[in-house]
């Protein structure tokens, strides 16, 4: 049984005639890592503070927690961990000073405090910077500050707006698993939005992929592919020994097959494009026809794909995405 | 609920901190080092010419040694309550124009409003945690002036100096808090800390030089030659005159301290021969004083209120991004 713990139905924001966000409905599962994919200006911000009450709905409910964000936002406030993009801290204070306010904030018992922020400054990897002011911080650390501005009040559910923009490749990676691990330990539920799909695609159980205030298609990466692609998700490419001649005599046989929608013939090399995996099936038809298969190769789509596809019809209109890619 | 007088809770904190804040700050340390010279230079005449104030029997408070202490000048500088009249301002001023914008702009709104406070807490917070600096700052000058007469002179203090030293304190505490929610609700409205600074600077200017000149200008436009008029003309024109003037926190400010400072005040505006005839010129009671400025302290605690009001509303439903 799978309770969703956020719930958003129908969330729409509307400036002046621009729809932020539109009609959106999202169900997100306690203990699931769900990255809000989207270019930028695509309203992922917007939808976070709606989900936080940092901003009101033009209409649509947002119920976090159990709690509805428009009009009870300190309940939503006190179990969700918020780590806006641009996060930033008192610049005169060190980053313990900087956390411990924090922590005061959310009541945590003072004579907690102290042991609760050096346990989330190791976790996070700072606590040998502890107390240097946070101005010295490279953009990589504030990030992790930031992340144990969050973990310090023991939320159940973490909000990521972009935590991995402008950080190196390696501080992505550490940043991310570090994420995945707390997550699975905890059982912490992560929503974390991205327009960086290979993040996205390392970490999270489900995706969303958010265009212009609406979401396009969300699950996992294979359901997407399939919700996307429909009938061309899976292509099996065949390398056999002997080159086909053309035209092939076996072709109006397997496309008699209906998950088969396309045969390619290149030499000796046989691209399959199918609406479910059939690859098995091909290779034993192959080989009982007498061909020597020596190489089978099998294509899934990659967010990567899953974007492109998306941009297809909208790249044109938007050059935010060009800049979003890179 | 056992733990409630131990933990300061969400504002306490806050205040905590601003407070901490203001005190570590340079800009904090330069007023206060401004306003502490501008006081030990009003003293330092004052406490030089003490002696004729209060040898001089024609003056009706000639005994009340603090409040001379306090109003005494031999006109080389202006008297304390008047070097506070356009201080004061830029003390609020400073205290807040940066309050919400600064937060914005480093990005630590954000942070901060994500976590479970309320919101009118912030801007609760930025104006007691300034006020509580301001007024601090007040009280310590008035004690130590009373304390310096003390030692300095010998003479014992009335009851009522008391009493008129601290209006003058609590009014001067309402008069930087109007500014100082003034200044705030311009840091709300403005992205730029510069920007509000200047535009708070800006609406100051304006008061203290501009608006008499203004005022007069558009009177005098339409004011008859005085030759052709009644005494009830005229005296109902001053009223007029004097009444837009009020509209100015710094006029406000000026009569309330003034008629407070000197007990002998008794009207703050034209007294008829016949009101005059028979009164004895003797120091008003405190109370008589309170009266009279009255209007005018609530005329300064209502344009605080309404400011602070202000603040409420655009922030309170502002959407909060970096």
């Amino acid at each position: 049984m799978k309770d969703p713990i956020i719930q958003l139905k129908g969330l729409t924001k509307q400036y002046g005639a621009v729809k932020a966000v539109d009609g959106l409905n999202l169900d997100i599962n306690k203990g699931e890592i769900f990255g809000l994919l989207g270019p930028n200006g695509a309203g992922k911000t917007t939808t976070i503070l709606m989900m936080l009450g940092l901003t009101d709905p033009t209409s649509g409910t947002a119920f976090v927690c159990g709690h509805n964000a428009t009009s009870n936002p300190i309940s939503v406030k006190k179990k969700v961990g918020y780590m806006p993009d641009n996060v930033g801290f008192y610049d005169n204070m060190t980053a313990l000073e900087n956390l411990v306010y924090i922590g005061r904030l959310n009541g945590v018992p003072e004579n907690e405090l102290k042991k609760r922020s050096a346990e989330v400054l190791e976790i996070v990897g700072l606590a040998a910077d502890q107390h240097k002011k946070t101005s010295a911080f490279s953009r990589g650390m504030k990030q992790r500050l930031g992340l144990a501005d969050v973990l310090i009040k023991n939320p159940e559910v973490i909000i990521l707006d972009e935590p991995t923009l402008g950080i190196d490749p390696t501080g992505v990676r550490d940043f991310l698993a570090l994420i995945k691990q707390l997550s699975r330990q905890q059982g912490l539920t992560v929503l974390l939005s991205s327009h960086h799909l290979h993040h996205v695609q390392q970490v999270c159980d489900r995706v969303g992929i958010f265009v212009k205030g609406q979401l396009l298609a969300q699950g996992d990466i294979g359901a997407l592919s399939g919700q996307l692609f429909g009938a061309d998700s899976h292509v099996t490419s065949i390398r056999v020994a002997q080159p086909v001649s053309q035209p092939w005599q076996q072709e109006p046989e397997l496309q008699a097959w209906e998950a088969i929608t396309q045969i390619r013939i290149h030499e000796n090399e046989l691209e399959f494009t199918s609406s479910r995996d059939v690859t098995a099936a091909l290779v034993r038809f192959l080989v009982g026809k007498g061909y020597d298969v020596i190489g089978v190769n099998q294509k899934n789509y990659g967010l990567d794909d899953i974007y492109q596809k998306y941009f297809e019809s909208n790249s044109t209109k938007n050059t935010s995405y060009e800049k979003s890619i890179s | 609920m056992k733990s409630q007088s131990l933990d300061p809770g969400p504002f306490g904190v806050m205040i905590h901190k601003e407070i901490a804040d203001h005190i570590r700050s340079w800009r904090f340390s330069i007023l206060i080092a401004l306003i502490v010279l501008t006081f030990i230079a009003a003293m330092y005449v004052s406490l030089a010419n003490i002696k004729s104030a209060i040898g001089n029997t024609k003056d009706p408070d000639h005994l009340f040694l603090y409040l001379k202490l306090l109003t005494t000048t031999d006109n080389s500088i202006p008297p304390f309550h008047v070097f506070l009249s356009f201080l004061a301002p830029l003390l609020g001023i400073s205290l807040g124009f940066d309050a919400v914008n600064s937060e914005q702009n480093s990005g630590t709104l954000t942070r901060l409003m994500a976590q479970p406070i309320y919101r009118d807490n912030l801007l609760l917070a930025k104006f007691v945690s300034a006020l509580v600096i301001v007024s601090g700052l007040f009280v310590a000058l008035a004690l130590l002036m009373i304390g310096g007469g003390l030692v300095l002179t010998g003479v014992r203090m009335e009851p009522q100096e008391l009493l008129r030293i601290l209006g003058f304190i609590v009014i001067t505490i309402v008069y930087v808090a109007f500014w100082l929610s003034l200044s705030i609700v311009l840091s709300i409205l403005f992205k730029q800390a510069a920007t509000s600074a200047l535009t708070a600077i800006g609406i100051w200017l304006f008061f203290t030089i501009f608006y008499q000149i203004v005022i007069n200008l558009i009177v005098k436009s339409f004011l008859p030659d005085p030759a052709y008029l009644s005494q009830a003309e005229i005296i109902s024109y001053n009223d007029l005159i004097l009444n837009l003037q009020r509209i100015a926190p710094n006029q406000l400010y000026s009569d309330a301290v003034t008629t407070l400072l000197m007990p002998s005040v008794r009207s703050l505006g034209p007294v008829t021969m016949e009101q005059m005839a028979g009164a004895i010129p003797a120091p008003l009671p405190f109370k008589e004083s309170v009266m009279i400025v009255w209007p005018q302290v609530s005329g300064l605690m209502a344009s605080t209120a309404g400011c602070f009001a202000f603040a409420y509303y655009f922030f309170m439903r502002r959407e909060i991004r970096s």
